[in-house]
């Protein structure tokens, strides 16, 4: 990323609060997407709410970004509530949708352009914001190309540039990662910090990638089926498993069968088992004899034990340790919204 | 300031469409090719004198056995009929030996029609009785069937009149051809219209058909421009500025209507260079009412458009009711052919009003004084629909 720096409309003075969410509702007919959800994220903050999709995360975002009306309790963001003052808090916030937020014929600077000037930003100051967004993302030789011939890491860094036009003091970010390769997750994930650090913008990140998690937030807020099961740092949520009695045990058994994951889970101080390919079991068991009891019971199943390692918990064995399912059991279910392209419109590419 | 903000705003949201619509090269070649169908489909299937036929192929039979001594009457008969043919070149005569030969050849589709003098055409005639002659026409097809009969009729109206007329003045030969044809046909009627010129269907249709496709391109370009930004995401990203949701509104409608309108002067000049069409009326009425017809509809699209979940629905409700409003809104038929009950419901769309007023500005160039009802009607549908559709669509925005 390049070296130019953001300068943030108001200068964050102190750590105070920024956003907080009361009792949080929201229901689409009968399907409770959240359900009570209270926090506060304070100034300058990176805050990652973790789950599954359809854990009820992009909703939150949406809620606070005024894109949706919450069906209870409330929300506000720097003071301002975001059903009564919708300008003021539209005014104060940017969002990174999942969905790109561009239009294919547009260039990129015509979608900035465009963007930008829906803020009454004066023409001189969003000419030259846009182009030192352009510049920070390394899209300057592009900016008279159309978007519809962009790449997806393009397109997501276009995305993000978007939202950072008026200079928000609050930043979300909906799987700022999701689809996209490893590479230039690593580029989003690096400029969201030095986002953080260089302008003070308060971040929230939707994810369900731990790595997400892990490197970019301060706090985490685990969510699953729209509720907060757990809000604290990555270091602490991961002490709910180790500064216990838990340890978290890697065991590579070549001859795996399922009825010896099922009597390992079967066992009294298993918390729980996870199964990581086809050779390896991730164990979270408690007490002194953990080892010889899961010894035992591979055995007695027929299973030759390889390795077995003490290894650190991840956040996933925090998740997994907290709901009791893997992030990744429900993160299929969502079917993303094919965009409609209609008559001859198959091609990707615009010519 | 507000009101400024407002419409800057929907410039830049209607600038933005415009400059798409300007990029997808193959949509602005249909959006341009629609209207030259259109009207060249309507212009062609009603040609300017609807009340002429062009060679009709239509056969004569002849079953007359008349009397030896004299010249068949019917043979007379059949060339008059020949003559007055070879003059307007209606039809193309052909001549069969029987009945049945013209039945076949009718539904074969050679002929589309045919004549029959009966055997006792002359010798009734001659005996002072009425001559009969038959019409047979293919009845599966109503337009040229009756196309026909009205024109054969005319012909042997003609005819008869003409043969009156003689008979009279064989009976009294000092009374001379007028007072003749007075005795026969005491009275003549003669049509004029209110404009110089005949008037013709295509006249009557070509300014529904302005006012229909100008609405029918918002109603159908609305939920394309509002549904599609939805499921694509780039509705999120207006809808996060602290804008006026009324300028989204506008901003679409204001490109929709860009687009209605250049669909509107396409039709306009196709139906003056290519169809005869005058437009007797102010152009910048025409234009004027044209704007205002979008107007009236564009709070009704955005409100479909908002209660449907996703593009596809969207554009099948607007068919619905596109079609039927189509048919019903006097743009094909005139309204008062309707039995009351339709007339009722026509005078519930706003098309009806649009191409009321249309009509009248370019067949019988009418002013705004002559069009102050359907004005305010279309105003007042406009507002009341608008009014509605601001709320409406931000609720559906912000689900």
């Amino acid at each position: 990323m390049s070296k130019t720096t953001l300068v943030a409309p108001v200068t964050v003075q102190g750590r105070g609060e920024m956003i907080r969410v009361e009792h949080l509702k929201k229901k689409f007919g009968d399907f409770e997407a959240v359900g009570d959800i209270s926090f506060v994220v304070n100034k300058a903050e990176v805050f990652g709410l973790l789950g599954p999709n359809g854990a009820g995360k992009s909703t939150i975002l949406r809620i606070l970004s005024t894109l949706a009306r919450p069906t209870d309790g409330t929300a506000s963001i720097g003071g301002y509530d975001v059903v009564k003052q919708d300008n003021e808090v539209r005014r104060l916030v940017g969002i990174v949708s999942e969905k790109m937020i561009m239009y294919d014929r547009l260039t990129a600077k015509e979608n900035l352009w465009f963007f930008g000037s829906l803020f009454d930003i004066p023409a001189d100051t969003l000419n030259q914001r846009i182009d030192e967004l352009l510049e920070l993302v390394q899209l300057t030789k592009w900016k008279n190309s159309l978007v519809g011939t962009f790449s997806t890491g393009m397109r997501q860094r276009m995305n993000v540039v978007r939202a950072l036009l008026n200079m928000p003091q609050v930043l979300f970010l909906d799987e700022p990662t999701l689809g996209l390769d490893p590479q230039s997750s690593v580029e989003i994930r690096e400029f969201v910090k030095k986002l953080n650090r260089d302008t003070g913008t308060t971040i929230i990140v939707t994810t369900h990638t731990m790595v997400d998690a892990d490197m970019l937030c301060d706090r985490i807020g685990i969510i699953d089926h729209g509720k907060v099961v757990a809000l604290d740092t990555s270091s602490n949520l991961k002490r709910l498993i180790s500064g216990t009695n838990n340890m978290v045990l890697k065991v590579d058994v070549p001859n795996l069968s399922p009825a010896l994951v099922e009597g390992v889970r079967a066992l009294g101080n298993v918390k729980s088992v996870s199964q990581e390919d086809s050779t390896h079991l991730k164990i979270i068991a408690s007490g002194d004899d953990a080892f010889d009891s899961i010894i035992d019971a591979v055995r007695k199943y027929g299973g030759k034990i390889a390795s077995m390692e003490n290894v650190q918990p991840t956040l996933e064995d925090v998740f997994l340790h907290l709901t009791g399912h893997e992030v990744r059991d429900s993160a299929d279910q969502k079917i993303p919204l094919e965009r409609h392209r209609g008559f001859m419109g198959g091609a990707r590419r615009i010519r | 300031m507000a009101n400024r903000d407002l419409l800057s705003h929907s410039f830049r949201i209607a600038w933005k469409d415009v400059v798409e619509l300007y990029r997808n090269k193959f949509g602005l070649v249909l959006l341009i090719v629609m209207p030259i169908f259109m009207m060249g489909m309507v212009g062609f299937i009603y040609p300017s004198n609807t009340n002429s036929g062009n060679n009709l192929p239509v056969g004569v039979v002849n079953l007359d056995g008349g009397n030896s001594n004299s010249t068949l009457a019917s043979q007379a008969f059949i060339s008059v009929l020949q003559q007055i043919n070879t003059k307007t070149s209606m039809f193309k005569l052909t001549t069969l030996s029987s009945e049945s030969a013209l039945k076949d050849s009718i539904q074969r589709g050679d002929l589309e029609g045919g004549i029959i003098i009966p055997s006792n055409f002359s010798a009734s005639l001659l005996s002072g009785k009425q001559g009969t002659v038959t019409i047979m026409t293919d009845t599966s097809n109503p337009q040229v069937s009756a196309t026909i009969q009205t024109l054969l009729s005319a012909v042997f109206n003609e005819m008869s009149t003409g043969m009156a007329q003689q008979k009279v003045m064989a009976l009294d030969p000092t009374i001379g051809s007028n007072g003749a044809i007075a005795i026969v046909q005491p009275l003549k009627v003669v049509t004029q219209g209110i404009v110089p010129g005949s008037s013709n269907y295509f006249e009557f249709v070509a300014p529904g058909i302005m006012a229909m496709t100008v609405m029918m391109s918002v109603m159908t370009g609305l939920p394309g421009a509002i549904s599609q930004e939805k499921e694509v995401g780039t509705m999120d990203g207006m809808m996060v500025a602290p804008i006026s949701r009324l300028s989204i509104i506008l901003g679409k409608t204001l490109a929709q209507t860009a687009r209605g309108l250049l669909q509107g002067v396409i039709l306009m000049i196709l139906a003056v260079t290519l169809f005869g069409v005058t437009i007797q009326g102010n152009i910048l009425l025409v234009f004027g009412l044209m704007l205002l017809g979008v107007f009236s509809f564009v709070g009704l699209g955005i409100v479909l458009t908002s209660i449907t979940s996703d593009q596809q629905t969207a554009t099948m409700l607007m068919t619905t009711i596109m079609f039927p409003m189509m048919f019903l809104s006097g743009v094909f038929f005139p309204i008062q052919q309707m039995p009351w009950y339709m007339q009722d419901v026509s005078r519930m769309l706003p098309l009806s009003y649009a191409t009321d007023a249309l009509r009248k500005v370019v067949v019988l160039g009418a002013g705004i004084p002559d069009i102050a009802t359907d004005l305010t009607i279309l105003i007042s549908f406009g507002i009341v629909m608008t009014a509605i559709a601001v709320p409406v669509f931000r609720r559906a925005m912000t689900r």
